[in-house]
């Protein structure tokens, strides 16, 4: 079966030299949940760009719903919805408003739209609401109706870049829903970029993570998680950046992937609490005073700071979003 | 059809935020009145000019303010726009397949609408004031048409310019400095046979000038046809020209992203 997304090698340089994709490849089966997962600035918002013809790449190719991306670019956007980081929906038009407007730039017309904006305003509980400009509107009702407003003209492939991006936590569990919901119940091939761990842990059944233009890892979240073997261990040190920490824990037997990252130095160990005498007994042999210790089940963090090479968080609010 | 549907959407979106803001709207409907009794009050003792012909300097004057005003409130539509790529609507407008025209042509049409909704007042207001119309009311509707068709031709630049720009600032230097030389390169509020030489010359390339010759004409004298239909197709010319320059904008647009 073809997949509904497919993306081969698709490279991307803005000018003057900054590399958004470094030959990207991307396949997403239809019907799933595929998140694409990264710190903001590593190419995530391009490859949603390139698919869904907001943008063309340099060079590569890629195809949503068996449409070529370059060679039939309005056939795609009548095969996918897009829901955007940043605001769509027009502040000064009311949410009732926005959704015809939405529905005839995908030609719907008439009775069938009438129906459709009334079936989307009920289902995203806007109804009440709907006579309202959008700007007097929360942050999670103006989610809900962009989502609306993606999903009017029923597209077999639906981008969210970042849906949750700026809500508030109760607003992102219910969005979290459905988007589950959204699945499940109508089959639908989700897209799914995001910064949240959580929220790719939850949603997405395959992910694939991104780092610098690149797709430095590919699987489901349990099997990226297992490839990790064991537990994590995370010393805080003293003093930042000690190599005699290094060397004392590469001498503990059992104990693997050790890494040294400023003041924190992390190591796996298939059974963690085990081996925690023996981690601070050879620091404390090398006269290297531990701070605190913790133990972790393998999380997505581990998963993008063993591939990406550093912490997720670290890279978060330093790299300004390329695209 | 449906370019036409899409554009008829286009242009109730502009039409709404226009009938939503209070402020805009009186400002735009006080905007006319407010020229055409200062412009009058300013240049009253112009007919007194040796050489002028006429009277009557409403007369001369009704036409020169309806197409001052078409191009100074056509060439804001672009504003709107320029939010659009801002807030991130003009994002969710590209992703979808609608026709890149209707996104021109629906704001034009409503850019056009105003400059009919305000001509129509000075006409009226002139009239009280003890205007003319040699023209009939063929002639009148014939200068509305005109009024239509300049603001049509810059409404479409602003869009284009805006689109490319992106900024609010480009626009507002683009507009400011294209309005009032355009306007004193024309007939409009001063004959031509009173202008400098290099003046009269330059004119005859300023479409501001063909709306001003082709609106007087039609209007305030016993309708020139001829002198009318000419000037009327070059207006329509520059329009569609204008138009293609606009709706091709959104697709640089798009490629830049």
């Amino acid at each position: 079966m073809t997949p509904a997304i497919e993306a081969e090698d698709l490279r991307k340089t803005y000018p003057p030299a900054v590399t958004a994709l470094d030959g990207v490849s991307v396949a997403v089966e239809a019907g799933t949940i595929f998140g694409l997962l990264g710190p903001n600035g590593v190419g995530k918002s391009t490859t949603v760009r390139v698919l869904s013809t907001m943008t063309r790449p340099d060079s590569g190719r890629a195809q949503v719903g068996g449409i070529d991306v370059l060679a039939d670019p309005v056939g795609v956007r009548r095969t996918i919805g897009v829901v955007g980081q940043k605001h769509g929906a027009d502040p000064e038009a009311t949410g009732r408003e926005n959704l015809v407007l939405q529905g005839e730039f995908y030609g719907l017309t008439g009775r069938e739209l009438k129906q459709r904006v009334a079936q989307s305003l009920e289902r995203f509980g806007l109804t009440e609401a709907a006579g309202r400009q959008v700007r007097t509107y929360s942050g999670g009702m103006q989610r809900r109706l962009e989502i609306a407003m993606g999903l009017l003209h029923r597209p077999q492939v639906l981008f969210l870049d970042e849906p949750t991006t700026g809500l508030d936590p109760e607003a992102r569990v219910q969005m979290w829903r459905e988007i589950e919901r959204l699945a499940a119940e109508e089959q639908m091939t989700i897209l799914l970029t995001t910064h949240y761990l959580e929220e790719a842990d939850r949603l997405a059944s395959m992910l694939a993570i991104i780092d610098r233009g690149k797709v430095v890892a590919r699987g489901t979240p349990n099997e990226l998680k297992s490839e990790l073997h064991g537990d994590a261990i995370q010393v805080e040190l003293a003093d930042p950046g000690d190599s005699r920490a290094s060397a004392a824990l590469r001498g503990v037997t059992g104990l693997g992937e050790v890494k040294l990252d400023g003041r924190v130095i992390r190591a796996r160990a298939q059974n963690g609490g085990a081996a925690i005498p023996a981690v601070l007994a050879a620091l404390d042999a090398q006269g290297v005073t531990a701070m605190a210790v913790t133990l972790a089940r393998p999380s997505l963090d581990d998963v993008y700071l063993r591939h990406a090479g550093r912490a997720f968080h670290q890279t978060d609010d330093t790299q300004e979003e390329a695209a | 059809m449906t370019a036409l549907r899409q554009t008829w959407q286009v242009y109730l979106r502009g039409v709404r935020v226009f009938i939503r803001q209070p402020a805009y709207l009186g400002m735009t409907l006080i905007q006319p009145v407010i020229w055409l009794l200062l412009f009058g009050a300013l240049f009253k003792a112009v007919t007194q000019i040796p050489g002028f012909h006429g009277s009557s300097y409403i007369d001369f004057l009704t036409p020169g303010v309806v197409v001052m005003l078409a191009v100074f409130s056509a060439g804001w539509v672009g504003m709107g726009f320029i939010d659009d790529i801002h807030s991130g609507v003009m994002d969710r407008i590209l992703a979808s397949p609608v026709w890149r025209g209707a996104l021109n042509a629906g704001t034009v049409a409503y850019g056009a609408a105003m400059v009919v909704v305000q001509t129509v007042l000075i006409v009226l207001l002139a009239l009280v004031l003890g205007a003319h119309y040699r023209g009939g009311v063929i002639g009148v509707l014939l200068m509305i048409l005109v009024a239509a068709l300049l603001g049509a031709a810059f409404a479409s630049l602003s869009n284009g310019v805006a689109v490319l720009a992106r900024q609010r600032e480009t626009l507002i230097g683009a507009v400011t400095l294209v309005q009032l030389p355009l306007t004193f390169l024309s007939a409009a509020l001063m004959q031509q046979s009173l202008a400098p030489g290099w003046i009269q010359s330059a004119a005859k390339f300023n479409p501001v000038n063909w709306a001003v010759v082709a609106a007087r004409g039609a209007a305030m004298q016993k309708t020139d046809w001829g002198l009318v239909a000419g000037r009327v197709g070059l207006l329509a010319a520059l329009t569609l020209v204008c138009m293609v320059f606009a709706t091709r904008a959104f697709a640089k647009y798009q490629r830049s992203l």
